[in-house]
């Protein structure tokens, strides 16, 4: 087990990468920490499979460095990395028995049988499927390749880190739930570092102490999902995460911000002189439907369970609403809307620009 | 899931027509002069399974058949092994994969008899480039019109040459039918590259595989033209194999009977072998 | 990786030697063949070539072969489409067994049958016709042409005919105007193999035909043992009854690995 660092670390496929887009990851610098349990979220094509696959060495990436507890690996395969790996969909030996898979790592080490053994019943137990060791695994349903090859990650007991890049994609709906809960269990009982790769926002938040929302090849934001949800660093991530999204309302800022002309009061001061594009940011959680404050129109009413959805068109610009059952307008009803003064942030170029009172 | 419909017949019965009128009739022909004697103008008489009995105790037969069985064990046991090698050394994508794949297939567009003409022009003792290189530059004495070894090295040779890239297409098709991730997981694990062929390629090539040493099997049981062009069956009868001697028999002598229970002897030893085939190399899937 | 190439890159080299020596000796005169040895033709000619070309039992010899090739090729694949659409769609009496048999007639040597087939087509008056090599071809063209394109159609979903017929499509009309384009990858390779081993057979093709019909590789080794060492002209008959080869093979490059891996066992 292990703490990984990444250094200044940057990726392209191309052999001569010249302008930054060229680069599938640009400039990253992360720390993960001994026992944690992460996610990497964004959306496809965001560089997040890519990160994956030169944390367990199957890229070497073009700059920068990976340590493993300080020492650098950047060069070293994956077999000698001591990592694990999940992919998408379930990688298994067909042709060998579900013990023969377990046991498979370890014996190309070079383990003892005897040690082989006391591993493969330990992991068995812990996933359990221990009746089904002596089965050829090809026959096996979906969800117990996919527990298999999480198994053959975790029955070395000096794995530094284990990776998952979209374990549950083949995996039926009520099973996720069960798998889901499954690996939760076992982060806390093997106390391995685990890294989760998902563009579900619903698993990353609910496996992963700590979310890395990446976008375009670049970290957005790292932190707690209760983080990420209040104060997302990028309009990305406050768009990406909640559902509906962060709205997002182009706005003037001259000392105060206003919305076509409309004052609109931040949560606190402003960082530095804001040059570039303005934008205020508020969760459709904290928007309300009052008789003062900016005039809008109701667009459209959703009933999504337990609340309400109300989409306004405010001075031109769309805006949703979370608000209780019962008090729900109809449409096409003049109304106006509050802002949660502590929950109203000003981006500036997508960045988040405010600091809390 | 596939549903009953017994009118699926009629579109069946073309295939069945054109099959069963060029299979049954001509087979029924062998199977009539199989029991049968003649003396030529059409006259014959009964002779029961004294063909088939004759065929079965005679050396000659027993010969051609010892020299079909080698031939045939010498190219699978040469062409698989060898056209795994090769599909496992190919590229799996970019510009040079179509071009390998074309050049390699080429030898098995080319009629038989000109593979035959061909190599028989190739390995001419003085003005051929293989004959011309073995005999004056390696000094080696090769002259298969009087060497049996070199006879037999010379149509190997040619066999691997004619169909080994049937191998190489069947197994390629299989491997790059694998996703990355398997190569991925096995580096994880540290396998080594034996067990990654082992237990990751080997599976997945193993259906087509399959296909490959069946289609070889058959058809090298099964081959005249390339051998009888390029040596006649000769020197002697050292390169005789089944259909030669059966053509032999039949168009040489004209002795029908004895052809036409050869014939059935013979394709029933390659239904049989086939079958076995088939069922030793799916038995694992079954259970 | 790079030192992996120098497999494939040896074994082409070997492929490609008989076959440059072929084209090598057809631009050779007789006079230089019968000299000796030598690696590049001395005195470049194209005498060989222009006899084949002007000479009708020659060129003839082409003409008759690629008729009967495409007759066959036709014939295979039209009716080789319906049959395996029997198979990948439908459960009906003897199904299996029907396959396997066949299957088994790609087992057959065709030594066997040549000398009831010249009885056979005799008998129905089809010898020496284009259409007889065609239809015997069958013998085992049909059964691969099934195989492939079964093959290919279990890899279309049962939906595409569903909703078909639930949008009012009569059966042939969905055959032409969607199953078919839908497949027509496998249509491709099915005809591909059905040529290749159309073009290469010779046994029954030069056992049943005479003159009218006789296919250019028949005429090449009738020619050679006739006229004694004419192994200048015998090259450049060779070297031409690849080109069509060639062609074919060219444009199904991209499918050729996955031909016969279709099918299934």
């Amino acid at each position: 087990m292990a703490k990984i660092t990444l250094s200044k670390l940057r990726h392209s496929y191309m052999p001569n990468p010249k302008s930054d887009s060229d680069y599938a990851l640009k400039e990253i610098d992360l720390d993960w920490q001994d026992g944690g349990a992460y996610a990497l979220l964004g959306p496809s094509g965001c560089g997040k499979s890519t990160l994956l696959n030169i944390i367990s060495g199957l890229l070497i990436p073009s700059e920068g460095q990976i340590l493993f507890d300080g020492k650098d690996v950047t060069k070293l395969p994956p077999d000698q990395r001591n990592i694990a790996q999940v992919f998408q969909f379930p990688v298994i030996y067909d042709t060998m028995t579900v013990y023969d898979n377990l046991a498979f790592p370890l014996r190309n080490r070079g383990r003892d049988e005897a040690t082989v053994e006391r591993r493969v019943m330990a992991i068995a137990e812990m996933l359990e499927v221990t009746e089904m060791l002596g089965q050829k695994a090809a026959g096996l349903s979906p969800d117990n390749k996919q527990k298999i090859s999480m198994g053959r990650g975790l029955v070395r007991e000096d794995v530094n880190v284990v990776m998952f890049d979209e374990p549950l994609t083949v995996i039926d709906p009520h099973l996720k739930w069960k798998l889901r809960s499954k690996l939760k269990e076992l982060h806390q009982r093997v106390k391995a570092t685990m890294i989760y790769v998902t563009h579900d926002q619903t698993e990353a938040l609910t496996f992963a102490d700590q979310v890395v929302v990446m976008q375009l090849g670049e970290v957005v934001q790292i932190g707690t999902p209760v983080e990420l949800f209040e104060r997302p660093a990028h309009t990305f991530v406050g768009h990406f995460i909640g559902s509906p999204g962060m709205n997002i309302l182009p706005c003037t800022y001259d000392g105060a911000a206003k919305i076509e002309g409309h004052p609109v009061a931040l949560e606190g001061p402003v960082r530095g002189t804001p040059t570039g594009k303005t934008e205020i940011g508020i969760r459709p959680e904290f928007v309300s439907l009052t008789t003062e404050g900016l005039p809008a129109t109701v667009t459209k009413v959703s009933d999504v369970g337990r609340h309400t959805v109300v989409e306004c068109n405010c001075l031109g610009h769309k805006v949703n609403a979370v608000i209780d059952e019962g008090t729900a307008p109809s449409k096409g009803d003049q109304t106006h809307l509050a802002f949660r003064t502590d929950q109203t942030r000003l981006y500036v170029d997508g960045w988040l620009a405010t600091d809390p009172e | 899931m596939k549903t009953e419909n017994q009118k699926a017949w009629f579109f069946v019965l073309p295939v069945l027509l054109l099959v069963a009128f060029n299979a049954l009739i001509p087979m029924m022909t062998v199977v009539n002069y199989s029991v049968q004697e003649t003396f030529g103008d059409n006259v014959f008489f009964w002779q029961g399974l004294d063909w088939f009995q004759q065929i079965l105790r005679s050396d000659r037969f027993h010969a051609a058949l010892g020299r079909q069985f080698l031939f045939t064990f010498l190219i699978l046991i040469i062409e698989v092994p060898l056209g795994i090698a090769i599909a496992l050394s190919m590229p799996r994508k970019g510009f040079w994969v179509p071009v390998c794949l074309v050049l390699m297939a080429l030898p098995m567009l080319i009629p038989w008899n000109v593979v035959g003409a061909m190599w028989n022009i190739f390995t001419l003792p003085d003005i051929g480039l293989l004959g011309y290189f073995l005999n004056h530059t390696l000094g080696i004495n090769y002259d298969m019109t009087q060497d049996p070894i070199a006879a037999w090295v010379t149509i190997v040779t040619m066999d691997v040459w004619h169909w080994t890239s049937l191998v190489v297409l069947l197994s390629y098709a299989g491997l790059v039918s694998i996703p990355d991730a398997y190569y991925q997981a096995a580096k994880i694990d540290g396998a080594s590259n034996w067990s990654v062929f082992r237990y990751i390629q080997l599976p997945k090539m193993k259906t087509v595989l399959t296909i490959a040493i069946l289609l070889r099997f058959m058809d090298s049981f099964n081959i005249y033209t390339e051998p009888f062009v390029l040596t006649g069956g000769g020197p002697g009868n050292s390169t005789t194999l089944l259909s030669i001697d059966l053509v032999k028999i039949a168009l040489g002598q004209f002795d029908l009977g004895p052809a036409a229970a050869m014939s059935l002897i013979y394709f029933a030893i390659t239904l049989l072998v086939s079958w076995l085939f088939y069922t030793l190399m799916t038995k694992d899937d079954q259970n | 990786m790079q030192k992996r190439s120098i497999v494939p890159i040896v074994y082409i080299l070997f492929l490609m030697l008989p076959i440059y020596w072929l084209v090598a000796m057809s631009f050779k005169t007789t006079n230089e063949i019968l000299s000796g040895f030598s690696l590049f033709p001395q005195t470049f000619t194209l005498e060989n070539y222009r006899v084949i070309f002007t000479d009708p039992s020659w060129y003839w010899g082409y003409i008759n072969s690629i008729l009967y090739v495409s007759i066959n090729t036709v014939i295979s694949v039209a009716v080789a489409l319906p049959a395996a659409y029997a198979f990948s769609r439908y459960r009906f009496l003897g199904d299996k067994q029907l396959f396997f048999w066949l299957l088994t007639n790609r087992m057959a040597p065709a030594a066997v049958f040549a000398l009831p087939f010249f009885q056979l087509y005799s008998a129905v008056g089809l010898f020496d016709t284009h259409l007889a090599v065609a239809l015997a071809h069958c013998l085992f063209n049909i059964p691969l042409a099934v195989w492939i394109l079964e093959g290919f159609m279990g890899g279309v979903p049962k939906e595409l005919d569903e909703t078909a017929y639930v949008d009012g499509y009569s059966f042939p009309r969905f055959f032409v105007s969607i199953f078919l384009p839908a497949i027509k990858a496998g249509v491709g390779v099915a005809a591909f193999f059905c040529f290749m081993f159309s073009w290469v057979e010779l046994l029954l093709a030069k056992t049943l035909t005479a003159v009218e019909a006789k296919p250019i590789a028949a005429t090449m080794t009738k020619t050679a043992s006739s006229a004694g060492y004419e192994l200048g002209l015998l090259a450049a008959a060779g070297t031409l009854t690849i080109i069509p080869g060639a062609i074919v093979i060219y444009f199904v490059r991209n499918y050729i690995a996955k031909g016969f891996a279709m099918g299934r066992v």
